[in-house]
């Protein structure tokens, strides 16, 4: 990346910085400049306090990194009463006083309470610059992950300095993986130098890799300009550029064509878990649930609310709320067929107005309940952030935790259905009511208990709902037309039809998404299952037999 | 049975029969009236049962006052449910049954647009809250929210200069303050020279959910070696899920800065903030702006809400403005019929909420000070810019073909959309 | 015969219809007379408000009405209803919009405001001959009657029935409201139609235009009212019915069901177009939230409320329930949904006839499906016999 003047000497004067650093420059009138650059920095401008940063970090000072490691993390606070520079240890609000160090001892100096204290701003074009001086501190450090992060990171903003240091780095690195992005960052620095030969060399290490930003980098050298001047002279190095962006465009069309897979699953995963419970209430009792999206917003406030009572620990929450989602739902559900689908049944059309009266009711408590406003949902650190495969590939955590979650509600649910006794019930209620009465299978109890489950399933999407989506009372509108296209798409009546209804039309609105328009691949969606529907109107997975005649 | 349901249908009509009594009992007092015209349920309801209970405030305030004209203020709401025909029929109801005064009310410009024709016809006063995308001028219409060049210009102006952004994404939700927005900012930015290349422009529909494929291919417009924004007029539910995608891949605010026009305070409280810290808002006011005036105010909404979390955003501070400017108008012309205030509202200056004032210029904009802020992790935003003064609301911009001879002086032209080029007056001219 | 008996013997013995006909002819004459004779301060002077309501009312009366034809007489529930009202709708919009002229907000002759915003040069093709009343007249009729043709030629050929119906046209509702959301369609996006100023040389907003047009729609709903007893009493009718309670057989008795079915979605259709093209004017916005399937679940509620299977019980319905919402949203605007919601369940469970059912007499007409039905064995929507799911 190339970079301003500004830039390259304050890196410059950096880098001269570390190399020239020496434990021994200590001095009290070190201590003295570094204190004055400190002060300074309470009422600069931004721009002010880019060249501060600078001027610290040429210090040399020991307490350096400690300083812009605070003030990147907004841990660098003013006194107003004698406008001393202090770093906070921690900014925890429920701290009535905080905890101060000296910034230029590191030593304690007792505490101060929240508003004795100003903070010193950081923007972004700041922070990226302290994050970049900051990675440089690391490229030392024992551990290869942060080396790794720091390279990466140095990589975004290379200047001559800089690349002096890699170089140094280079030789001794142990880490294979780190030396691999060390040398990226030199190819990619040798691309500016003179030297037809190292510039060709260069050109070969970056072939072998997939990075985007590399990739681009060598196509921004084939480019021409209004008049037909090409940026990159020399057809030679043209040629070797031309064939290294074919061959990193290669690898990548494979990887794009994973991404895209990658994403209709998880659309599809979210479509098979609000379809499930659906699949069940409606295909296998007949019943037509409006309030289907209701449930699966109560599933989704349950995250919430277990968010709220314990806000330290929100991975377990997420892990408790899923039980808990499942039985408010399911509860819930209960509620709704014993007081009222119960004497509705053999009547589908009273059971959609009434479900609909119902779902009115549940989104108009829960906005006076817990207001009109959406609510914030924390994604826990083990479910957020990406997954690297390779260089072209990163898979989102918490789509890939849907579609995990969504697999084993799945499998879950074929197990209770097939293999437990409440399993056999509802099939045999499903099959043939009045036999099973004469079996001695309590229906009332069981049509209950298929109520609860299927309302429960729908609560655990809520769950899934919340991680990525709004909480607020209008959740359930968004997926219930979803919700039903996905359960006659696949067959009413069958859970498999369900997962691969599901999951097929993710893959395919994802394919046809960048091709033209997210609006449009819903219409074109939901074109094909009208068309579809004409050509098999039971399903991809229809019931067959007698029991099929009753649906 | 057959008597059991008689009965019970007695009942149902009786209870609808005595509760239409209830309504038509009216109220003796002579009062002034003040329409309230949000919607508090449906779509809108999250944003909009904010600025309701912002306009309630305002008249208890002022009745506490000695209420106006020696006569107490009496609000009168009505619910239009997010549904836009529904607003023209509450409009109607409270201009012709509830006789307002005065209505402060809307949020978007379909409900603005469906509820024009009523107030232009019967005559009536409305006081329009929220950032808009311009491109008109009703005489009937205070426009206290931001224009184009209020918000969208001077953020793009600060992106710039201040962070060197040569690469652009567009990324709106389609409806057409997005698409105005975006028409301007398009022209804006080529006309300082930036190419067709480097401007990447895109919608996607309301309640958009799937970001994933969306911000890989920011993800992919921004890698191209320069400095990338994504000015973000992304409008209401699709936010949240924009936001955590962009956090789940990595989009940091250092890498590519979003500035949003319509998430503040309100929508970051339904949020996770986590993930974005350091993306931007623009607007004329924020919640962190440490002024007496704010500190003030806050703390009687606190104190009205009875909830000390709650947060104050730019639209309350237009109702607030809004507000001040018909009392003193009213005061002014001595009476609350429309016409009246009408010649009294332009020039009129009240005091804003940042230390500044607002003023109401011919053609019913006002003049705000525009505000860029960083996003913290306590949903709050931390201010990084602001232009020096106010800037005038301009409702033809300045930098669209269709609209830049068009100007709008309800004082000496009288008229919304004057063609400075074919000195004809056209547009919404209700006999 | 076509239709059976003469009318108007069949007319005494329909005493609902009678009362409904007789309405709107008092409505007819009332409604001008206390709008435009009586001085404005008269307590019975009848204000705009209540003009256009009422008007609306009249309007969701007719999409009830064309509701029930195929619902309560054919047994075909479509929850996409609100989709040929909106086409219809919009087929006048077009219209209205053509006559704008140059009093739109950018003064272009030709081109709606919105379409000199997006920077379109010329009218889309699907635009032409919309300035022409003749023109626009029978394409709000054939807008959504061609499309119900096409859609029902397709899915009444494949035999689907029940809930799958129901859904396909809920999603072909919900496709199209994503369609006319997009401003590139050239429908006016999100925004809609609006602005409207004049309608055959009538200034909309003048009073005499709205009491002409509020006659208009109170004529056409009676004339539907008409045609839709006409077809529900003559032979076609009974053989609708027969189709409704017992497919299969009619189909072995060799009645051809895919056509009885398609005309009557195609009829039911073309009332409900006209409907939303009466709609429009009146309320002076057309926009694609009127193709959300949530509006024709209210509009089957409507019906429901009523009573379905007697045409007076769903225009009953549709002025009740919307009376209801504009009391509650002005009265109790925090709860009226609570309010609604309440109603909906409460008619379900203990009026599942509807307020129809209450009046003496017509409760056999009304068919009622399930353990509390009139014990003939009907099948219900999803082919289940009545008997199957006995408790």
């Amino acid at each position: 990346m190339r970079l301003g003047v500004r830039q390259c000497a304050a890196g410059a004067l950096l880098v001269a910085a570390l190399v020239l650093y020496s434990p021994t420059l200590g001095a009290q009138g070190d201590n003295d400049s570094f204190s004055t650059a400190l002060s300074a920095l309470r009422d600069a401008s931004f721009l002010d306090k880019e060249a501060i940063v600078g001027r610290l970090a040429e210090s040399g000072h020991p307490s350096t990194r400690a300083v812009l490691s605070a003030l990147v993390e907004d841990r660098l606070y003013v006194r107003t009463a004698d406008s001393q520079v202090f770093i906070v240890k921690s900014t925890d609000e429920a701290l009535a006083a905080w905890e101060l160090v000296d910034p230029v001892s590191l030593s304690d100096r007792g505490s101060a309470p929240r508003d004795e204290l100003t903070k010193i701003g950081t923007n972004n074009r700041l922070r990226r610059l302290l994050k970049t001086t900051l990675a440089r501190f690391e490229l030392a450090s024992p551990d290869p992950s942060v080396r790794l992060a720091a390279v990466r990171e140095v990589l975004r903003s290379l200047d001559d300095a800089t690349v002096a240091v890699l170089r140094e780095r280079v030789g001794t690195e142990p880490d294979s993986r780190v030396k691999d992005e060390i040398e990226t960052g030199l190819g990619l620095a040798a691309l500016d130098g003179s030297d037809s030969a190292a510039r060709l060399a260069a050109i070969a290490v970056l072939a072998r890799r997939t990075r985007l930003e590399v990739r681009n980098r060598l196509a921004a050298m084939l480019e021409r300009s209004a008049d037909g001047v090409y940026a990159e002279s020399d057809p030679q190095i043209r040629a070797a550029a031309a064939a290294a962006v074919r061959s990193i465009d290669r690898r990548r069309t494979v990887y794009s064509a994973l991404e895209v897979v990658f994403f209709g699953l998880s659309v599809g995963s979210v479509l098979v878990l609000v379809g499930t419970g659906l699949a069940i209430t409606f295909g296998v009792m007949g019943v037509i649930n409006m309030a289907h999206g209701e449930l699966m917003m109560l599933g989704a406030y349950t995250v919430y609310v277990a968010q709220t009572l314990m806000p330290g620990h929100i991975a377990l929450s997420v892990f408790l709320a899923i039980p808990a989602a499942f039985l408010v739902a399911g509860t819930a559900g209960v509620i709704l067929e014993r007081s009222v689908i119960r004497f509705l049944y053999g009547r589908p059309l009273e059971t959609l107005l009434a479900t609909f009266g119902v779902s009115l009711i549940l989104q108009q408590t829960v906005r006076s309940v817990f207001s009109a406003n959406n609510r914030s949902v924390e994604t826990p650190s083990w479910m957020s952030g990406t997954l690297q495969l390779g260089d072209a590939l990163s898979i989102t955590l918490n789509r890939f935790y849907i579609i995990l979650f969504t697999l084993i509600v799945f499998a879950i649910l074929l197990v209770i259905l097939k293999r437990t006794r409440l399993g056999l019930d509802i099939r045999a209620v499903a099959q043939n009511r009045g036999m099973a009465q004469a079996m001695g299978v309590r229906t009332e109890r069981v049509d209950a208990l298929t109520f609860g489950l299927g309302s429960g399933i729908a609560g655990l999407a809520g769950v899934a709902l919340s991680q990525f989506t709004n909480v607020g009372p209008n959740l359930g509108q968004s997926y219930i037309i979803d919700s039903f296209m996905v359960v006659v798409f696949g067959g009413v009546g069958s859970l498999w039809g369900t997962l691969v209804g599901g999951l097929s039309m993710g893959v395919v609105n994802q394919i046809l998404e960048p091709y033209v328009g997210a609006v449009l691949a819903k219409i074109s969606v939901l074109v094909a299952l009208i068309v579809f529907i004409q050509r098999w109107p039971r399903g991809l997975f229809p019931q067959t037999g007698r029991a099929a005649e009753s649906h | 049975m057959n008597l059991k349901r008689l009965v019970l249908a007695g009942w149902l009509l009786a209870a609808v029969a005595g509760l239409s009594l209830l309504s038509v009992v009216t109220f003796a007092q002579d009062t002034i009236k003040v329409g309230v015209l949000h919607s508090l349920s449906g779509t809108m309801a999250i944003s909009e049962t904010t600025l309701k209970d912002t306009v309630l405030m305002m008249v208890d305030a002022q009745n506490k006052k000695g209420g106006l004209l020696g006569k107490k203020l009496e609000a009168v709401v009505v619910d239009p449910a997010s549904d836009w025909p529904l607003f023209a029929e509450k409009a109607r109801e409270l201009l012709e049954k509830n006789k307002v005064a005065v209505v402060f009310g809307c949020w978007t410009s379909v409900s603005r647009k469906s509820v024009l024709p009523v107030f232009e016809k019967d005559n009536g006063l409305l006081f329009y809250p929220v950032q808009y995308e311009g491109e008109e001028s009703s005489k009937n219409v205070i426009y206290t929210g931001a224009a184009p060049n209020q918000q969208a210009i001077p953020a793009v102006d600060y992106l710039m200069k201040e962070v060197s952004v040569k690469r652009w994404v567009l990324e709106g939700t389609d409806y057409v303050y997005p698409r105005t927005t975006n028409k301007i900012l398009e022209a804006y930015l080529k006309q300082k020279g930036v190419t067709d290349a480097d401007i990447s422009i895109n919608y996607t529909p309301f309640g958009y959910a799937d970001w994933q494929a969306r911000v890989a291919a920011i993800k992919r417009f921004g890698s191209a070696g320069k400095k990338t924004a994504v000015v973000s007029t992304i409008n209401g539910d699709a936010n949240v899920p924009f936001y955590k995608e962009l956090g789940n891949q990595k989009v940091s605010a250092e890498d590519i800065p979003v500035v949003a026009f319509s998430v503040g305070e309100e929508e970051l409280s339904g949020l996770d903030t986590k993930p974005l810290v350091g993306h931007l808002a623009a607007w004329n006011y924020f919640m962190s702006i440490n002024t007496p005036a704010n500190k003030t105010f806050i703390d009687q909404w606190h104190a009205y809400i009875k909830n000390a979390k709650r947060t104050s955003n730019d639209p309350m501070e237009a109702h607030y403005i809004g507000f001040n400017l018909w009392v003193k108008a009213v005061q002014k012309a001595g009476s609350t019929d429309v016409e009246k205030v009408l010649a009294a509202l332009p020039g009129l200056e009240v005091p804003n909420l940042t230390g500044g004032t607002a003023k109401l210029l011919a053609n019913h904009h006002i003049t705000k000070p525009v505000y860029i802020g960083e996003v913290k992790a306590d949903g709050q935003f931390d201010i990084v810019w602001k232009t020096s003064g106010t800037v005038p609301g301009d409702a033809w911009s300045d930098y669209l073909p269709g609209s830049k001879d068009i100007e709008a002086d309800w004082v000496t032209l009288k008229c919304g959309n004057y063609n400075k080029k074919t000195k004809v007056c056209s547009g919404q001219n209700y006999k | 015969m076509p239709f059976g008996r003469p009318l108007l013997p069949a007319m005494r013995q329909d005493r609902g219809g009678a009362v409904l006909l007789a309405g709107l002819v008092a409505l007819s004459v009332l409604v001008p007379l206390l709008n435009l004779a009586v001085p404005p301060g008269s307590p019975w002077h009848l204000s705009t408000y209540w003009l256009t309501l009422l008007g609306k009312y009249l309007c969701f009366g007719m999409l009830a009405l064309a509701l029930d034809l195929i619902w309560g007489y054919a047994g075909i529930l479509s929850l996409g209803h609100a989709a040929f009202f909106s086409l219809g709708g919009y087929a006048m919009g077009m219209y209205l919009m053509r006559q704008i002229g140059t009093r739109g907000v950018y003064g272009d002759p030709v081109l709606p405001d919105f379409m000199v915003f997006l920077n379109w040069h010329s009218l889309p093709w699907f635009w032409t001959g919309f300035n022409h009343f003749w023109f626009a007249l029978p394409m709000m009729a054939l807008a959504p009657g061609g499309l119900a043709f096409v859609f029902g030629w397709f899915a009444f050929r494949s035999r689907v029935t029940g809930v799958y119906l129901s859904i396909i046209t809920q999603a072909l509702s919900y496709a199209l409201m994503l369609a006319f959301f997009r401003n590139d369609m050239g429908f006016g996006g999100n925004n809609g139609f609006t602005d409207f100023k004049d309608i055959l040389g009538w200034d909309l907003h003048a009073d005499r235009t709205r009491v002409a047009l509020f006659v208009v729609t109170a004529v056409a709903l009676a004339v539907s009212y008409l045609v839709c007893r006409a077809v529900v009493d003559s032979r076609a009718g009974r053989v609708l019915r027969a189709i409704r309670d017992a497919e299969s057989r009619v189909r072995f008795l060799g009645y051809r069901v895919e056509s009885y079915k398609l005309w009557v979605f195609v009829g039911s259709s073309v009332i409900a177009g006209l409907a939303g093209a009466l709609y429009v004017p009146q309320v002076g916005i057309i926009n694609p939230s009127e193709f959300a399937p949530i509006n024709s679940i209210e509009a089957v509620i409507w019906v429901a409320v009523g009573g379905r299977g007697t045409l007076i019980g769903a225009v009953a319905g549709a002025v009740l329930v919307n009376y209801a919402k504009t009391y509650f949203t002005g009265a109790l605007p925090e709860v009226w949904l609570y309010a609604l919601g309440a109603l909906f369940i409460g008619v379900t469970l203990f009026l599942p006839r509807g307020f129809m059912g209450l009046v003496p007499g017509t409760a056999r007409l009304i068919p009622a499906d399930g353990p509390r039905g009139a014990g003939r064995p009907i099948r219900s929507e999803l082919g289940v016999s009545a008997e199957g799911k006995a408790k």
